[in-house]
């Protein structure tokens, strides 16, 4: 059977991670960020990938990673999704990283793995796995064309692009990269054009779709992260705040909201673990654990983000406070990857439960 | 309960008890701790020993059980001479899995349910030694079957506000009032009975639960039909019923704190567990939806995904549950299963009839069918619609579950409540 539950070592992982987010990105910074000109973080980045040795968490040792598995990645990346930190571990440490891996570029592995170097796979955001139509065009080894509205390319060196021809590797100063006013500034998007820029092949497109699916498993560990940040931020508040001459969280009509809250949580926890399970043993049941993630998942941290806001009254719909940023992270990342609907069109394939004919 | 989700056990594998029996001395644990390797050799005895007995086991399964009760093999995390042997109970595996490697029929909790799954726990904590020795022999090997006398008409969430009233006369107590809900009552011999001896303190002090002999005189079991026609449950008359004081379970006045060992049982007892992909319902619905094309829409698709999507979660879920409980770890999540499962069900339900259109307007009985435990899956689809309702209401409707959720895992202050500090009897009612 599949082991669902987490290891001391991803409880070692979590708690140090949580110390330098809470140390080094408290959410604060994290808004202040979002009206700067640098939306992503590099001093953090190089603190988690660097310091901590995280960026190649999933590259074997060999290639200068640390030979773990998704499993802990995964665990990561609910410690990011707690602190909508602006780092992009999902898009380089898991999809670039995932689709170097499964395309054998093993010499552009230890720069990844190292930290010096950040990639992401070029491809819009809401792309789903099995979804990449390519845009950009080869030539003679020379690449044209535009992608929009990609995820964490911003603070990328190395941009893993897909062609007709298969994925190429382009070096991120042969393109023109222009910045999104982006609904989620925590992971700012950038369209990205190639006009002539020189690559190189790494390999076929079904490396760029293992990285997508792999991307997918895991944000839903993200999405659980966010989640159980509204979940026990909403709790902390109707325990402080009183009305009526009585404490919030003494009222039966909010305390069944929570409850329900943490109900569907305590599902998208498994769900996210199967995820992750699957990806770390390369489990056969791996798409439809990612569609299942993907079709469960976001809906709940969406509502999570949705009630803390509505419970917290007032307060939660300022801009000093942090609810909205958790709710842009929940809301964009339902998105990401392909909707919740793509992926259940999806299962129904998979789980030979056809469409009308 | 078992019939509708499937998710059911009864407890016998879960860990609500204590290893060993502290409070009596002749039950003490004599050996040093036994492992695997050791309870092993313990079956492979008791197999040899037993061969004619374990062979006729499906056609006398009373002599069969009462053997392995003896041998300490029912339950053996349970102290010698109650039927275990004071072993760590995650060795009860090993126990059924060498039996069921010996041809040995299985251990089948339903031949009992309640018995096994609350009553037992709850006469091994708070039972004397005569008591233990009297009641858990019969109960285990099926002879005795048990039922539970808690809810009232007037007594259902707040089941500590209770009214039946036991009064003292000698050596007996005097019982008096209505029991609802009971599953089983018509084929039990023993029940399990709170009733409330002092009215005049406030209400969690005032009950004292007992051992009720249903063949006693003045205990009336009458069927209890449900909205979807059958009779699963009773009501029980109590009039002028008689229980000798020896009867009674824990103190005077404790019956609320020994009925906790017996719920904290049903709750485990309900939801959670490992089962298959498109396990129960949602398994009805996949094969409706592969078998009959004609039936298929864009719409209907887009809601058998979300059922089908839930359904997996709550799967999911439920494994994890249950490999924390395994793991040792017992996470507060198993308040969670049983609202999970409740919805599930109601919901994939009614899909099942909107799918199948008028063809599921046709009823296949409405007669006041009598069997305890229902099979859910060969009625129409009527009956599961109507019948899942009942789901989000017994062993805890999901108001209440949500309560405690909130108070006990969220730690959300309690509700504004008036019925702590008054004597039972100046409550309004």
């Amino acid at each position: 059977m599949i082991d669902l539950l987490y290891s001391d070592i991803d409880e070692q992982l979590r708690s140090s991670l949580r110390s330098v987010l809470a140390a080094r990105s408290p959410w604060t910074e994290v808004l202040a960020r979002t009206e700067s000109d640098k939306t992503y973080d590099a001093d953090l980045w190089r603190a988690v990938a660097v310091d901590m040795g995280l960026a190649g968490l999933i590259v074997p040792e060999d290639l200068g990673g640390a030979g773990a598995s998704y499993r802990e990645a995964a665990v990561v990346c609910e410690e990011l999704g707690r602190a909508v930190a602006p780092i992009p571990f999902l898009g380089s440490a898991i999809v670039a990283t995932t689709a170097l891996l499964s395309a054998g570029a093993t010499d552009l592995l230890p720069d990844l793995a190292s930290g010096t170097r950040a990639a992401v796979l070029v491809v819009p955001f809401a792309t789903a796995p099995g979804g990449i139509t390519p845009t950009v065009a080869v030539e003679g080894g020379r690449l044209t064309g535009t992608v929009t509205t990609v995820a964490e390319a911003l603070p990328a060196d190395l941009l893993l692009v897909p062609t007709p021809g298969g994925l190429y590797a382009v070096e991120a100063a042969q393109a023109l990269l222009i910045p999104v006013t982006s609904f989620d500034m925590t992971r700012q998007l950038a369209d990205i054009t190639f006009d002539g820029a020189t690559g190189t092949r790494i390999g076929d497109l079904a490396a760029a779709d293992v990285g997508l699916r792999a991307g997918a498993a895991l944000l839903a560990s993200e999405q659980l992260g966010v989640a159980e940040w509204c979940l026990e931020t909403t709790v902390a508040y109707l325990k402080t705040r009183y009305q009526f001459g009585r404490l919030l969280g003494s009222y039966q009509a909010l305390k069944h909201r929570v409850a329900d809250l943490y109900v569907d949580i305590s599902q998208a926890r498994a769900v996210a673990r199967y995820a992750a399970a699957c990806a770390a043993s390369e489990d056969p049941d791996l798409p439809v654990a990612v569609a299942v993630a993907q079709a469960f998942n976001p809906a709940i941290a969406v509502r999570a983000s949705e009630e803390c806001m509505q419970l917290h009254g007032g307060i939660g719909f300022t801009w000093e406070y942090p609810v909205h940023l958790y709710m842009k992270r929940a809301k964009s990342a339902a998105i990401a990857f392909g909707s919740a609907a793509a992926h259940r069109t999806e299962l129904a394939k998979l789980v030979n439960l056809p469409a009308s004919s | 309960m078992a019939s509708t989700s499937g998710f059911c056990g009864t407890g016998c594998t879960k860990p609500y008890l204590r290893k060993t029996c502290t409070r009596d001395a002749i039950f003490s644990v004599t050996d040093a701790p036994l492992n695997a390797a050791a309870i092993r050799a313990r079956v492979g005895e008791f197999v040899a020993a037993n061969a004619t007995l374990i062979a006729r086991g499906d056609v006398d399964p009373a002599a069969y059980l009462g053997a392995r009760f003896d041998a300490g093999l029912a339950w053996v995390h349970f102290p010698v001479g109650c039927g275990g042997l004071g072993a760590d109970r995650s060795l009860q595996h090993v126990v059924e899995t060498a039996l069921a490697g010996a041809g040995a029929p299985p251990n089948d909790p339903r031949r009992n349910p309640i018995g096994l799954g609350m009553a037992a726990p709850t006469i091994l904590r708070h039972g004397t030694d005569a008591q233990r020795h009297q009641y858990l022999r019969p109960l285990w090997t099926g002879e005795e079957i048990w039922c539970q006398l808690f809810s009232e008409p007037g007594a259902g969430s707040d089941l500590a506000g209770l009214g039946a009233r036991g009064v003292r006369d000698g050596d007996d107590w005097v019982v008096n009032g209505q029991k609802v809900w009971t599953s089983l009552a018509h084929h039990a011999h023993r029940a399990i009975l709170i009733v409330r001896t002092d009215p005049t303190v406030p209400k969690h002090v005032g009950m004292t639960y007992f051992v009720l002999d249903m063949h006693a005189p003045g205990v009336e079991v009458r069927p209890l039909r449900q909205a979807t026609g059958e009779a699963e449950f009773n009501e029980i008359f109590l009039t002028d019923a008689r229980i000798p004081d020896t009867d009674r379970l824990g103190a005077v006045g404790d019956g609320w704190k020994v009925a906790q060992t017996t719920l904290m049982n049903e709750r485990v007892a309900i939801g959670g567990g490992v089962v298959p992909r498109e396990f129960g319902e949602i398994g009805v619905l996949a094969s409706i939806w592969r078998d009959r094309p004609a039936l298929r829409t864009p719409a209907g698709q887009e809601t058998l995904m979300q059922l089908w999507v839930q359904g997996e979660a709550a799967r999911l879920f439920g494994m994890r549950l249950a490999q924390q409980l395994a793991a040792g770890q017992p996470g507060p999540e198993g308040s969670a299963s049983k609202i999970i499962y409740a919805r599930l069900m109601q919901q994939a339900t009614s899909f099942e009839m909107d799918l199948l259109g008028g063809e599921a307007l046709r009823q296949d009985t409405w007669d006041m069918n009598r069997d305890s435990l229902v099979d859910f899956f060969a009625r129409s689809p009527g009956h599961r619609y109507l019948r899942a309702k009942g789901n989000s209401i017994e062993g805890g409707t999901s108001e209440i579950l949500r309560n405690i959720i909130a108070e006990r895992i969220l730690d959300l202050p309690r509700e504004t409540r008036n019925d702590v500090e008054l004597p039972w009897k100046d409550l309004p009612k």
